[in-house]
């Protein structure tokens, strides 16, 4: 029954992903696209992967989506389609089946047993004092990583920044839809944001022992924090002010004292202080949700528009 | 067949499609669609090894899984960056376009 059920799935899911690339139109394809990856979020449930299913429909389905829809309404009603050449889409086809065949005879001829490092994670594990071992990989096995991946989040926002008018980026973003918000949109924000806010705070208190983390509550807050924004509930951050980019900072830079830190308290780059392991862990996870947080909010928000006219 | 080989084939599948999608994409907005899509199927892939890698008492291999997050997250921060060029690049070319009629003095 539940082969049945997996085999749909995959079956939608290859719909879903064929709908986007053949979909001329670009909100169309933006929107499947919305739907694919919630489709993915369910695969990585069946996979026992919750954890990255919960990153999966946050980041990359919810806020992705957002990004591309507003890079929609940016674009020019109908792109310049240059005539494609006749032989492009089967040629195309071919090279796409036969990459997809080989990656067939690849899963296929997977070792026997499976390699794995479960065993490893079980017996390391207690001593961190977490209970989801995805958790203990991404913030003690693996946390160069993590720490490298804020660095990468922050480094895309520094880009997208970068693409201001203003050569300074100071100012707010351009506001999400020139109109002001429209009552049931603000009613909207009103009721649903500290709901959001305390799921968003639960998942990170939650993901020391149980599914959930840095990652998804990051996402979920900033999705509170637009949703706001969409509501006329709250002002867009000027891009100059200090306490934004101490926020911005907080967590990278956290993480990266507490890395250096590891050398006197643990010996080693990125060790945590023996005794102390959980206490510092949880330290640096909020400190890097608030990050998460506020940096991806801004990405979707855009380049800064340049100091205001009085 | 199980149902972790039934992803595993569906992940490449994917990665087929994103292929597809990125050689044929009209714009530059599809390619970034079938970029991301082809990374779902990569995801997907690993999600499998992961999977199969079941033990110790998880459902499936943590080390995977991990590395898993990390990827969509470095892929959101390239689609973010992609879309932002993209935007702005429109902006560009329709200010050219609007310069090319009038103003031309400023």
């Amino acid at each position: 029954m539940s082969l049945v059920f997996d085999a749909v799935l995959c079956l939608v899911l290859l719909a879903g992903a064929l709908g986007v690339v053949t979909t001329g139109a670009a909100r169309p394809a933006v929107i499947a696209f919305i739907g694919y990856g919630l489709l993915l979020g369910l695969a990585w449930v069946r996979l026992a992967a919750v954890d990255v299913a919960l990153t999966e429909i946050a980041i990359g389905s919810g806020i992705s989506g957002v990004v591309l829809l507003r890079c929609v309404r940016a674009l020019p009603a109908e792109p310049l389609t240059p005539a494609p050449n006749r032989m492009l889409k089967p040629l195309a086809a071919v090279v796409s089946i036969t990459i997809a065949a080989a990656l067939a005879a690849v899963v296929l001829a997977l070792p026997e047993p499976a390699p794995s490092r479960a065993a490893d994670v079980a017996a390391a594990l207690p001593a961190t004092d977490l209970g989801n071992p995805v958790t203990g990989v991404l913030l003690v096995f693996r946390a160069l990583d993590t720490l490298l991946e804020k660095v990468v989040l922050l480094l895309s926002l520094v880009g997208v920044w970068a693409l201001s008018r203003d050569p300074a980026c100071r100012g707010r973003p351009a506001p999400l839809s020139p109109e002001p918000a429209p009552a049931p949109s603000a009613f909207l924000a009103r009721v649903l944001a500290p709901i959001g806010v305390l799921v968003g705070l639960y998942l990170l208190w939650a993901g020391a022992d149980h599914p959930g983390g840095a990652f998804q509550s990051g996402a979920v807050l900033a999705a509170m924090g637009l949703l706001l924004v969409m509501g006329d509930q709250i002002r867009t951050p000027a891009a100059e002010s200090r306490g934004l980019r101490l926020l911005l900072l907080a967590g990278p830079f956290g993480f990266l004292a507490v890395g250096f830190a590891g050398w006197a308290t643990a010996g080693v780059f990125l060790g945590y202080p023996p005794g102390a392991e959980k206490a510092v862990i949880i330290a640096v996870e909020v400190a890097i949700t608030v990050s998460i947080a506020v940096t991806l909010g801004l990405i979707v928000l855009g380049p800064p528009a340049g100091e205001e006219r009085p | 067949m199980t149902g972790a080989l039934l992803f595993g084939l569906a992940g490449a599948a994917l990665v087929g499609c994103g292929v597809y999608g990125l050689l044929t994409a009209p714009g530059a907005l599809g390619r970034v669609l079938g970029f991301n899509i082809l990374g779902g199927g990569v995801f997907l892939m690993f999600g499998v090894v992961a999977r199969r890698g079941a033990g110790a008492g998880f459902g499936a291999d943590p080390v995977p899984q991990a590395l898993v997050i990390t990827g969509i997250v470095v892929a959101f921060c390239a689609t973010a960056l992609a879309v932002a060029l993209l935007v702005r690049l429109c902006a560009v070319q329709a200010e050219a376009a609007r310069g090319g009629d009038g103003d031309k003095e400023t």
